[in-house]
């Protein structure tokens, strides 16, 4: 294989590996603020100890975070050194916001988020636990922008030929705001939250078929269910608007999304499919005009299709159309779990209802298989472009480097990940299974509006 | 041009932050293995636990800013020296996961094992971060196209070897004096005494460095003889390395550890006023084809929003980094939050 192929490799797997952290620390620090905000309002002890659990699995997630993200960085530089040569001038203020305003932020008041329960107050902990959160969120801001400009480009101009060709930035704000990227960062954010939201739901679903820390578990469900309910219907209307802006700007993605190799009067979406790349056609269940309605708000207009597309100009498109699919099914999956959370929730009958509770069990696949795969649409979908329409990807990789060296290091990585990968599970697992510190009912604080507390 | 010298201290300074702040979380993982036991390789950990997350995002940024600011070194400097990036990511994700991991099991095996590699992935890091200044120092071959020429071990050489042990060494001084400030009772007593040999052994090779760089790098030092004001860095270099044993015997520590931040700061102003303007030395063709600051910045708009979001981060920055400090001022105690 060629430098080309192996450095690709090499960054969608350090990517997909780094992709598993951010999204859980992101999602838990959104969590985190929700339960230690009802220990500040209701000094309820019970609130106090979820909170000190879920800031130990956030720990371990974004150390891992940072560990790999590091990886993410430099792999850039050593493998992609023609890209960042081309790409430097625009990304510069996007990363170093990131690195100052994000980083520091996050990493900073981390260590008391962590350290800092006895040296200082509850609420100036609570001040850190939201930094960290804000921290994580604005990491995501600036990279999203970062990779959107690279699917949409704008506020640049390219100055210099060949080799020596790069973009340089012209308009700042055109930079940030391009075309693609507050769709995006949208979509990514509610990925984020969503992979968070289901970890919880997923353990506590866990303690309540053991029927162990069951009133910890009862409270934090309920938040959980409902919050992963209301982001999954937000999560619809984002996933709406990024497609159509796929449709506007990068049509031949959206056309190997659902394997649209015609241009014709309503175009069909598949329900589920298998791109026949030879015969250039979509075999399985389709919906015809589907598609048309979705981009255009009507049945009958045309959606751009393969047909009209440069033939060097296509991605891969089983590929995108498989990934793009299987996104879509995690959040029918995802959806099926808190609705049937919901309705028991209402019905009190949620401790009982094993299979309900089986099926939040594995759920907390459904949220990370949707990421992983919808980026691979995303960054897929993009060849054989590194930059749209700018640069292709066999232009950005480093000049100098041989095979040898990334088989090295791809070998390397791998083996580094796949242990630190199963490692995370096995702390994760035993961190579950001994579970929070149980507070014994309501020690020293009794809720007056409920029954029987004021006697 | 102004921009470009401007963010180029804007780069350095963020170096000489990460190497005076995540320099004693190194100094401590390079001395890990010397404390024997349990409780004592927590107390380890644990002092530089809640701070050493913030002191690794300097590195970040120093990359970050070299990838906004200096494109053309950073789609230089990595491919070039490849396999030594990749030996230090390996050090980095090691010490990393070493730190959170450690803990989270009593076993005794467990333990043991990522102790290891806490204290590998440190000397890594230090020896890499070294073996970078003194190829920086010694330069690369580089074309007219600044395309690296060289072969893909050219980065290992007599002079960077002798720079990336000395880094160590200092690094470890500096973690040691950190050390003292941290722990109490018997522990402190006997990392205070480990203080005096890893200040002899620093000192050596200190010395080495210098008379090695005198004699083989002449053009390190030309500068100061062009502008003889320049060697006031080399003698408060020299006054910071002295002041170390000296406060440390009078148990000045907090002294002691301001003079080794000192000596560290002005060893990489050295390397500065060494290679300036130079970034990446070319040893094919050092006046034709070296990466200067100034052939290989960024445009003017992107340096000026990057000093931008310097003025306003930055302060911010070191606000909050004194206010966290101050937080975890004083001596290291467990709890069962520690690590």
């Amino acid at each position: 294989m060629d430098v080309v192929m192996l450095s690709r490799i090499q960054f969608a797997m350090t990517s997909m590996f780094h992709y598993i952290y951010p999204p859980l620390s992101i999602g838990l620090g959104l969590f985190l603020i929700i339960i230690e905000g009802m220990y500040i309002k209701t000094k309820n002890l019970r609130y106090l100890e979820m909170t000190k659990f879920w800031v130990k699995i956030f720990a371990l997630t974004f150390a891992l975070g940072v560990a790999t993200g590091l990886v993410q960085m430099f792999g850039l530089g050593t493998n992609w050194g023609r890209y960042t040569r081309y790409v430097g001038d625009v990304f510069g203020g996007a990363l170093g916001a990131e690195g100052i305003f994000a980083f520091f932020l996050e990493a900073g008041f981390m260590g008391i988020m962590l350290f800092g329960w006895k040296r200082v107050s509850a609420k100036m902990h609570y001040l850190s636990t939201i930094l960290v959160s804000a921290g994580a969120h604005f990491s995501a801001i600036w990279i999203v922008v970062a990779n959107s400009w690279m699917q949409t480009p704008a506020g640049f101009t390219i100055e210099g030929t060949g080799a020596d060709a790069r973009a340089v930035i012209t308009d700042f704000w055109a930079m940030i705001f391009n075309p693609s990227s507050m769709d995006r960062l949208l979509h990514v954010t509610l990925g984020c939250w969503l992979s968070g939201l289901f970890l919880v739901i997923s353990i506590c679903a866990y303690y309540l078929l053991k029927k162990k820390h069951v009133s910890f578990a009862r409270t934090t469900i309920k938040i959980a269910i409902v919050s992963a309910f209301v982001v999954l219907i937000m999560q619809l209307f984002s996933a709406d608007s990024t497609a159509r802006g796929v449709a506007e700007n990068q049509p031949s993605k959206l056309a190997a999304m659902e394997g649209v190799y015609k241009t014709e009067e309503g175009t069909a979406i598949s329900l589920v499919g298998w791109v026949d790349t030879k015969a250039k056609e979509v075999k399985g269940i389709k919906l015809p005009g589907v598609l048309s309605f979705l981009v255009y708000r009507n049945f009958k207009t045309p959606v751009l299709g393969l047909d009209n597309i440069p033939s060097d100009e296509h991605p891969p498109i089983q590929i995108v159309f498989q990934t793009y699919h299987m996104m879509i099914y995690m959040w029918g999956l995802m959806l099926l779990g808190a609705s049937a959370g919901l309705y028991f929730l209402w019905k009190k009958k949620l401790d009982t209802s094993k299979w309900t509770l089986r099926f939040l069990v594995i759920s907390v696949t459904f949220p990370q298989i949707a990421n992983m795969v919808g980026w691979m649409t995303a960054e897929i979908g993009r060849q054989p472009w590194i930059v749209w329409k700018l640069l292709r990807t066999p232009q950005g990789v480093s000049p100098g480097i041989v095979s040898g060296q990334v088989i090295f290091s791809l070998i390397m990585l791998a083996t580094i990940y796949f242990t630190l990968l199963f490692l995370f599970l096995f702390l994760l697992d035993r961190k579950i299974k001994h579970g929070p510190t149980d507070v014994p009912d309501q020690v020293g604080y009794k809720d007056p509006y409920k029954k029987g507390a004021v006697q | 041009m102004i921009f470009a010298f401007l963010f180029y201290c804007v780069v350095i300074l963020a170096m000489i932050c990460y190497a005076m702040l995540d320099g004693f979380d190194l100094g401590v993982g390079i001395l890990h293995p010397f404390a024997k036991s349990d409780m004592d390789r927590r107390i380890f950990l644990n002092a530089i636990g809640p701070v050493w997350d913030g002191n690794e995002v300097w590195l970040v940024i120093v990359g970050g800013t070299l990838f906004g600011g200096f494109p053309e070194v950073f789609g230089t400097l990595f491919p070039a020296f490849y396999n030594a990036v990749m030996v230090l990511l390996l050090g980095l994700i090691l010490r990393a996961v070493s730190i959170e991991f450690r803990s989270k099991r009593e076993s005794a095996r467990w333990r043991n094992n990522w102790d290891y590699l806490f204290f590998f992935g440190s000397i890594v890091i230090a020896f890499g971060l070294g073996l970078t200044v003194g190829n920086l120092i010694e330069g690369l071959p580089i074309d007219a196209n600044h395309q690296y020429l060289g072969s893909v071990f050219n980065f290992i050489h007599p002079y960077s070897i002798i720079v990336g042990i000395t880094a160590v060494a200092l690094f470890a001084m500096h973690g040691a004096i950190f050390l003292v400030m941290k722990t109490e009772g018997e522990l402190h007593d006997r990392v205070r005494s480990w203080v005096p040999k890893v200040i002899g052994i620093f000192i050596a090779l200190y010395t080495i460095t210098t008379i090695y760089t005198f004699v083989a790098k002449p053009f390190m030092v030309q500068p100061m003889f062009d502008r003889p004001y320049l060697f006031l860095i080399p003698l408060i270099s020299l006054a910071g390395i002295i002041a170390v044993p000296i406060l440390m015997k009078k148990e000045q520590d907090g002294w002691a550890f301001i003079s080794s931040c000192i000596s560290i700061a002005t060893l990489l102003i050295l390397t500065v006023i060494g290679t300036f303007p130079y970034m990446i030395r070319s040893t094919i063709d050092p006046v034709q084809n070296s990466l200067t600051i100034y052939n290989s910045s960024s445009s003017e708009l992107t340096l000026k929003i990057l000093l931008i979001i310097v003025a306003f981060g930055v302060p911010l920055v070191l606000g909050y980094g004194f206010y966290i400090y101050r937080i975890f001022r004083g001596k290291v105690e467990i709890d069962e939050r520690s690590y």
